[in-house]
């Protein structure tokens, strides 16, 4: 009886263990497939016997030359221009996202299930579907092309309180009991929102911040649209996207590869600074819907 | 169709368990959509109801009003000024002269061109000064829809503000009337940051939805109704004007001449569809695959895996789908590694190829979505699945499950049941999923059958990129992107609402949190 118990777990253990290889071979590999684009851009951007695309991974001769070219290319501005954008919206989404969740979370006032009903149907409408007007109305203001940078920062911020749901679920979280007690305290709604709900809600600011300040990186088709083909007012993703189309290629590919490794490494190293806030933040909206 | 008690189906065999769920999802769904019909009756009907309550009391407070009340309907606040509420009058008044300055110097004129959208167009006229035929500009149909609809906004504002005036001067004459005190501008002033300290926080939010996303929505969808593109532009080429529903005629109806924009249509929507399916439920599957795979018991290193997987949603899309998209080009690195090591003959067209309704190039922009995807996909499944209790897995080990029926029974019902809503909002949103198709493929490899006036249209195109290549294409035509837009809300909306009314999980809200 007892060999039979040994035997049994003897087998298990020689189960898992197998299972746990295959486990490990499989992130192995999977590591491997996620890391090697990365892996090929920063080999691809130290290449200099070439600036178009070629089919080997290893450069022949090293170098910094393409990072040197991009120096003297607009890229600079782009990267100012995406920088500034990227600032500015952090800064003010991040409050209009507040306020709007905040508002959402606590408050029941008359409207406020028929205002979440319209925000909702609103959200099924192609953004892109707006384009045409918004850039029509920017351009009467003067601001696209060359000054697409705060007609960017305005269309950004304008819409943003409709992107709610993550930090409304966060405050549902924090018990109302916390309100209630200040308020019979003599505290105004304004002042518990200042002294007690924003010092706990501390994850989520940084979450929504750190959203907004990464979003303006990638964001193309907008930018592409207001900026118009004018070089100053590009962010970086209009501006290298059109290296990489059929008349730049050949000349600008590597320079691509450089220009990719400088947005990415700002960006990455502050993302992987603040995770832990951004998984806090996706986990919490995911369930909460 | 037969319902079974809860007795009845669990005696039914697996198979028929299964046909029978199928069954009445399927049957659940003309009921949810005679719900959603009876919803907006009923809408309407609370409207007009509504509309008719409002109206008997606008009447009544007249007639039982005093003068200060029934002076307030021609001048707005003036009630509440003379019962000493100055603050608040005040604003009513300004807001009443704001509106009748614009109505008289703008708002009448853009209202009087709204129906014809322009009367005089660019034309050629005689300069005595040259002696020269010169070309003189018109109306600017453009600026009168805008301003037309912006004119039509202000009435309502209007209208709803005059309501709310007579409305204050009604509950102010039964407070003073029961002896009670009226607020003072400083209360009014106070309570901004109190009890409705929620108007002070939505007012900027809101001011900004309204202008830059509601305005430009309901512009658009006008929109749909004209002429409007490259040609008639409005302005400098000519006037554009109301053509009905001829652009939905030429979108939907199946014999229509020249470009067949229907069968154009239809194929982009099934496309979209397709992809939108696969797009969601091989990241979701596979993302909570390895999910489950790190968090195993006795795998090490947890941490090392989760941060790369991380690592790569931190590097800004444009990167990494612009460069995957090289990788795999023609003269691409994952080619030349290939020829180099002789597992190909010739260079394979990853982008190019039409083969099958161009299958490898869907299937490529599926499986590098599954790259973008998985680490969202793996964040939400790690968060969910570790708040699964762990008693459950444990009991069912003592009942002699396997590792299969833990997962079947167990987990998936967890996770379907916690992200049933989050499952529809990736689907909608890869439907509008305009990077990766973009970015990957700019809708290559060109569908020649489908191509037409408004610009080569790919096998890879979603509905979204193709409204994309209409609006910047040659012709611009801005009356079809509009209307295709129409579509995918429309699209959008029946599958959330079918999807709302049949999944338990989302019904019962409160049960989840």
């Amino acid at each position: 009886m007892n060999e039979t118990l040994e035997k049994r777990s003897m087998g298990l253990r020689a189960s898992r263990t197998i299972s746990n290889t295959i486990i490990y071979v499989i992130l192995i590999v999977m590591s491997v497939v996620w890391l090697i684009p990365f892996f090929c851009i920063v080999l691809q951007s130290f290449r200099i016997e070439s600036t178009w695309q070629v089919g080997y991974v290893i450069p022949r001769q090293w170098g910094w030359d393409n990072y040197r070219a991009l120096w003297n290319s607009d890229f600079k501005r782009w990267y100012l221009n995406t920088f500034i954008i990227a600032l500015a919206v952090a800064a003010l989404q991040t409050i209009i996202v507040l306020c709007m969740s905040y508002t959402l979370s606590r408050f029941r006032f008359k409207m406020r299930d028929g205002l979440m009903r319209f925000m909702l149907i609103l959200g099924m409408f192609p953004g892109m579907l707006t384009m045409i007007i918004l850039y029509r109305v920017l351009k009467d203001l003067g601001l696209t092309q060359a000054n697409a940078v705060p007609g960017l920062i305005l269309v950004y911020v304008a819409s943003s309180g409709m992107g709610y749901y993550v930090s409304k679920g966060f405050f549902d979280t924090i018990p109302k009991s916390l309100d209630e007690a200040a308020r019979v305290d003599g505290a105004t709604r304004a002042q518990v929102l200042y002294k007690i709900i924003l010092p706990l809600a501390k994850p989520i600011v940084i979450y929504t911040i750190l959203t907004a300040f990464m979003a303006p990186w990638g964001d193309f088709v907008f930018a592409k649209y207001v900026s118009f083909g004018t070089s100053a007012g590009m962010n970086v993703a209009v501006g290298m996207w059109s290296w990489l189309q059929q008349d730049m290629i050949g000349q600008k590919y590597t320079m691509f590869c450089a220009g990719g490794v400088i947005v990415a490494i700002p960006v990455t190293i502050l993302f992987m600074c603040l995770q832990k806030y951004y998984v806090e933040g996706v986990t919490g909206g995911a369930v909460k819907g | 169709m037969k319902k079974y008690s809860d007795l009845e189906f669990l005696r039914l065999s697996k198979g028929e368990k299964f046909l029978y769920k199928l069954t009445s999802f399927f049957a659940a769904i003309p009921r949810a959509i005679g719900r959603f019909f009876m919803k907006i009756a009923l809408f309407f009907k609370n409207l007009g109801v509504g509309f008719g309550k409002e109206l008997a009391d606008l009447v009544m407070t007249f007639k039982n009003g005093d003068w200060k009340t029934r002076s307030s309907y021609l001048v707005m606040g003036f009630g509440s000024i003379a019962r000493g509420q100055v603050l608040r009058g005040l604003m009513f008044l300004l807001f009443e002269l704001v509106f009748i300055f614009y109505m008289i110097f703008a708002g009448a004129h853009w209202l009087s061109l709204l129906p014809s959208l322009g009367k005089i167009g660019p034309h050629e006229e005689y300069n005595a000064v040259l002696d020269a035929y010169t070309r003189v500009y018109g109306d600017n149909s453009f600026k009168i829809l805008l301003y037309g609809v912006l004119t039509l906004f202000f009435i309502v504002a209007f209208i709803y503000t005059w309501r709310l005036n007579i409305q204050q001067n009604k509950l102010a004459e039964e407070y003073l009337k029961s002896g009670r005190r009226l607020k003072t501008g400083q209360d009014d002033l106070r309570s901004l940051v109190d009890e409705q300290f929620y108007k002070t926080l939505l007012a900027l939010p809101l001011t900004g939805i309204m202008v830059f996303t509601v305005m430009p929505i309901v512009f658009m969808i006008l929109v749909a109704f004209t002429n409007y593109d490259g040609a008639h532009d409005g302005y400098n080429n000519a006037l554009f004007g109301w053509v009905g529903l001829d652009n939905f005629r030429t979108l939907l109806s199946w014999s229509g001449s020249g470009v067949n924009y229907s069968a154009t249509f239809g194929e982009i929507l099934t496309w979209t569809l397709i992809w939108a399916f696969f797009a969601t439920f091989t990241n979701y599957f596979l993302g909570m695959f390895v999910a489950m795979m790190i968090n195993k018991k006795g795998i090490k290193l947890k941490k090392v895996w989760r941060t790369i997987l991380v690592m790569t949603i931190a590097i800004p899309q444009f990167i990494s789908l612009l460069y995957v998209s090289k990788m795999f080009a023609k003269n691409g690195i994952v080619n030349g590694v290939l020829l180099d090591l002789g597992w190909i003959k010739q260079a394979i067209d990853f982008w190019g190829s039409q083969e099958h309704n161009a299958l490898l190039p869907r299937v490529m922009v599926i499986l590098i979505n599954i790259w973008i995807g998985i680490p969202y996909l793996m964040l939400i499944a790690t968060g969910i699945l570790m708040n699964i209790p762990a008693d459950l897995y444990e009991s069912s080990r003592i009942d002699g499950a396997n590792a299969w029926q833990q997962y079947t029974k167990i987990t998936l019902p967890y996770m379907l049941f916690i992200t049933g809503p989050y499952l529809l909002t990736s689907f909608t949103g890869n439907m509008n999923n305009f990077n990766v198709i973009f970015l990957l493929t700019g809708g290559a490899p060109t569908n020649a059958a489908a191509s037409g006036a408004s610009g080569s249209v790919g096998f890879t195109d979603l509905l979204i990129t193709w409204l994309f290549k209409i609006t910047t294409g040659a012709e611009a035509q801005y009356y079809l992107a509009s209307v295709v837009g129409i579509m995918v809300f429309v699209v959008v909306a029946v599958i959330s609402l079918v999807v709302y009314n049949v999944l338990p999980s989302i019904k019962n809200e409160e049960d989840f949190q």
